[in-house]
């Protein structure tokens, strides 16, 4: 039985909830795979840490949360330093590259990383970010099919912004086959795989990170984004009764 | 008892990726439920967002009343006024609810709560998960009485048995109650609805006799009164008080004892009608797992540790938690070592299980005060400990 | 012996179950009364006693559910109006009467009256009012003029006490008045005009309750306060109702308050989502009174 725990993460507002919706939906109803999705609820609301997590599993989920996920995406500083450790040795880490400060990477954890909130912004609007993520995500795990995401899009995407964010899917998936092609192009004249302390291919515009540092020195392009904690801004949602 | 197909206004055929509280929705739907009176609570909410967001479109009314009494009140009101009615609450509302719950049961009134429990006591955890509401369920309001309780452990189960629900609370004129909680209701996966031909939908039990000869609480055959409805002309009296076959009032021991009794009678009597149970590996087991909801699939985790271990254990899950499956545990109690009781509570159902089983093997209670489910180690290790 | 029959059968039986008569009211009390009026209104106004439902809570009053030959529900303490709430909403073409006295209706049934009058629910509630709880022995209520006595008050009471009136007036109801339960034609005047009114309707009546509270307050037996309730009545239809106020053995300011129309909840319902939804919406229950 293959079962594979993903943790989606980043603050409230950013659709984070959406991406294991999408995800969720996508491979239950299209990909014949059985996913089980949970949010973290309280009372925060918008501009809070914030993640989703999804079990998917050939056959049905029994343990409803993840224990130690192999993938973890994160799309906030603070989403990442809450969830990076309990991400699996071997895992795979999906950042965005404009909104998360890299530590150094652990074990074989693998790293992708791209500027999705810019990327989402050169199209027009913000708020698709999520959406390029999950083009990427897909891309890069191949946990899920990229034709069971789109078409788990309608009724979890406003209908009149449909076209925009399947656009934005593709932008994101195409961005990760580009860069899964690249780093298989250099692979071979890497080092052993074995090798203990992964040294740094840097790859343009710092995609694929294996050294902390690259990550420092990427440039965000758009506005700072705040760092560590944003506070809640508008009035809890949940009714605490 | 006479059935009938699913109304399609209600069922939303096709294959969807929702949570419990958004199936429970649909499950009333497509159950035929058309009043929903209800009060905010997480993490039961969804529900009620769903109900009113639907019902428009499908004929019916949804009402967001003053607090859970009175939810429970405008419940009975409308279940005589002919409707199928169905709330949805958790446990600061779900005990607020044991009021009118008692006038639900002494009235014999077919209405249908569902409780997304959550810890407790009190404000509890209103976001976390928790089963400390089973024994509420059964005894929470004052008085002697018997209900009917379900438990289910997934989305699916949550339509699938909120149509059960609708249809064992017009089978025994008895409030029915779905015992969920925040895991499954916050947890989305697959749930298949299907066509509305294939949903059974239990009629109520309609009088059709002559008109002043009408008696609301005489016994049928099967323990069941028939019901008729405000506004056809039957003239007829209810109260919450002590009653005869005519629903008038009688305040005395011997009119209790007939009373009361026929309230749990019913119930009992048809218990091997209603208890729904799901069994595996019970045959030659010699360590038994009872749980149910949430639980009875992690516990899964811990059996399947088990059985690589070498382990002979079988598991229980309790689909119906009242009445209580008392007969099949007692012919378990007898071929097993050990009967193992994880609950997200501090052993509430494990009594149960204990009083059917005497001592007739040893009973591990692995209790866990809510919050999270169980971690399936923690199972494990009382597993191994029982099998020694 | 035919004739004999006659002479005995009183007007009212075919209205009453008379199966459960003598009914449990003290000699004196005005619910009696109240009563009779109810059956005179739905009599005068021939209604279909089929589509006519009583509903009552706990209390003296409460009991009325029992004795009316109606469909009839004597349900919890205080629930008797979002029981009605309920039945009236899956059964519109029905008349849904609450029945019940103010500590079922005004103490602890309170929180659902506030609520019913906000959304206009079209259901009728006459309430009467005895100034204690006297089912339970006489104990303080929320209408409990000041000073007067009361067996949990028994150096008299220094709390304030509701004005009915106001309070439903406040609340958004659509018909209030307040008699003397020996304003008799007078009370079924207004139970008449409430009956066919659509919306929430509140018909206070005042009463004595002879044995508990007449007795503590030495205020003489049931006739006599009776009479006296009535000699201090000043009837002021239209009264503002925030002049409202009783005092204890004061002045009782009695009449036609508030009749106005506004939708009801249903018709609300029905208008606003019509709107909004347009064909995708299914209209529930009926949306014209046929009695307009």
């Amino acid at each position: 039985m293959k079962m594979t725990e993903i943790r989606f993460s980043g603050f409230g507002g950013q659709g984070i909830i959406r991406c294991a919706l999408i995800s969720g939906k996508a491979l239950s109803l299209y990909d014949k795979k059985n996913a089980s999705m949970n949010q973290s609820f309280g009372p925060e609301a918008r501009g809070s840490a914030c993640s989703s997590q999804l079990v998917v599993s050939d056959d049905r989920v029994l343990y409803p949360y993840i224990t130690r996920p192999q993938i973890l995406i994160s799309m906030s500083q603070e989403a990442y330093e809450n969830y990076e450790p309990e991400l699996r040795d071997d895992g795979i880490l999906i950042i965005d590259t404009d909104l998360v400060k890299l530590k150094p990477l652990r074990g074989k954890i693998k790293m992708f990383a791209i500027p999705s909130t810019r990327f989402a912004e050169e199209m027009g609007n913000r708020i698709i970010a999520n959406l390029v993520m999950m083009g990427f995500f897909t891309a890069v795990t191949k946990v899920v099919t990229p034709e069971a995401m789109k078409k788990a899009l309608p009724g979890l995407v406003p209908d009149r912004f449909l076209d925009l964010n399947i656009r934005a899917f593709d932008k994101g998936y195409e961005y990760g086959l580009r860069i899964l092609e690249e780093s298989k192009k250099k692979r071979p004249k890497a080092k052993p795989k074995v090798a203990s302390k992964p040294k740094a291919k840097a790859t343009p515009r710092a995609t694929v990170k294996t050294k902390p540092k690259a990550a420092a020195k990427t440039k965000p392009t758009t506005k700072p984004k705040p760092k560590t904690k944003v506070k809640p801004t508008t009035k809890p949602k949940l009714k605490k009764k | 008892m006479k059935k009938t197909k699913a109304d399609p206004k209600g069922v939303l055929t096709g294959a969807h990726y929702m949570d419990g509280d958004h199936a429970l929705a649909e499950g009333a739907l497509a159950g035929g439920c058309r009043f929903f009176a209800g009060y905010p609570i997480t993490p039961s909410t969804e529900t009620a967002e769903r109900f009113s967001s639907r019902i428009p479109h499908v004929g019916g009314v949804f009402i967001q009343m003053e607090d859970e009494l009175a939810s429970m009140a405008a419940l009975i009101g409308a279940s005589w006024g002919g409707k199928k009615p169905m709330t949805v609450t958790s446990g600061p509302g779900f005990s607020l609810m044991m009021e009118n719950l008692g006038l639900a049961v002494m009235m014999e009134t077919p209405l249908v709560i569902a409780n997304v429990q959550r810890g407790g006591p009190s404000t509890g955890l209103p976001t976390l998960t928790g089963q400390q509401d089973m024994m509420q369920a059964k005894y929470g309001s004052h008085g002697d009485y018997e209900i009917i309780a379900l438990s289910p452990d997934s989305p699916q189960e949550c339509f699938d048995l909120t149509i059960e629900a609708l249809n064992l609370a017009e089978t025994y004129r008895v409030p029915v109650l779905i015992m969920t909680d925040e895991c499954v209701g916050h947890m989305h996966e697959k749930v298949i609805i299907p066509p509305a031909e294939e949903i059974e939908i239990v009629e109520r039990k309609w009088y059709t006799g002559p008109k002043d000869e009408y008696l609301p609480y005489k016994n049928d055959k099967d323990l069941v009164p028939f019901m008729v409805k405000a506004g056809d002309g039957y003239r007829f009296h209810t109260t919450g008080l002590t009653h005869d076959e005519r629903g008038y009032p009688i305040i005395t021991a011997e009119c209790q004892k007939v009373n009361v009794t026929h309230l749990i009678e019913k119930i009992r009597k048809n218990a091997d009608k209603i208890i729904k149970i799901e069994e595996d590996q019970t045959d030659d087991a010699e360590i038994l797992i009872v749980s149910y909801g949430i639980t009875s699939r992690v516990a899964v985790r811990a059996v399947q540790k088990a059985r690589r271990a070498g382990i002979k254990i079988g598991t229980l899950r309790l689909i119906t938690a009242w009445p209580f499956p008392e007969k099949r545990i007692r012919a378990l109690s007898k071929k097993v070592k050990a009967i193992v009781v994880p609950e997200i509570n501090y052993g509430q159902m494990v009594k149960e299980v204990e009083r059917n089983s005497v001592d007739r093997c040893k009973i591990y209670s692995v209790p866990h005060l809510g919050g999270w489910v169980h971690d399936p180690e923690d199972i494990y290790k009382v597993i191994k400990e029982a099998s020694k | 012996m035919k004739k004999e029959d006659r002479l005995e059968k009183n007007p009212i039986e075919e209205y009453l179950r008379m199966d459960r008569i003598p009914h449990i009211w003290c000699p004196g009390c005005g619910i009696g009364t109240v009563v009779t009026s109810f059956i005179e209104a739905l009599k005068k106004n021939k209604e279909d006693l089929d589509k006519v439902a009583v509903v009552s809570g706990i209390g003296c009053t409460g009991r009325v559910a029992g004795y009316v030959k109606m469909d009839s529900f004597h349900t919890t303490h205080g629930r008797a109006v979002p029981f009605a709430t309920g039945l009236k909403l899956a059964n519109p073409d029905m008349k849904v009467v609450v029945f019940s006295g103010d500590g079922d209706i005004f103490g602890i049934g309170g929180n659902h009256f506030i609520h019913a009058a906000r959304r206009n629910m079209d259901i009728l509630i006459i309430c009467v009012n005895n100034f204690n709880y006297a089912m339970t022995g006489g104990q303080v209520a929320a209408t409990t003029p000041m000073t007067a006595n009361a067996s949990t008050a028994p150096y008299g009471n220094y709390e304030y006490s509701f004005s009915l009136p106001y309070l439903a007036d406040a609340c958004g109801a659509t018909y209030v008045a307040r008699w003397t339960a020996l304003h008799m034609r007078r009370v079924t005047k207004s139970i008449q005009e409430a009956l066919n009114h659509r919306g929430l309707s509140l018909i206070e009546v005042i009463t004595p309750c002879v044995t508990l509270y007449a007795r503590r307050n030495r205020l003489g037996d049931g006739l006599n306060l009776l009479k006296y309730y009535y000699d201090q009545s000043v009837i002021e239809h239209g009264a503002d109702t925030r002049t409202l106020d009783i005092a204890y053995q004061g002045k009782l300011v009695c009449g036609k308050f508030i009749d106005k129309e506004k939708p009801t909840f249903l018709d609300a319902m029905n208008t606003h989502l019509s709107n909004v939804l347009g064909d995708d919406y299914e209209l529930y229950g009926r949306i014209n009174n046929e009695n307009d």
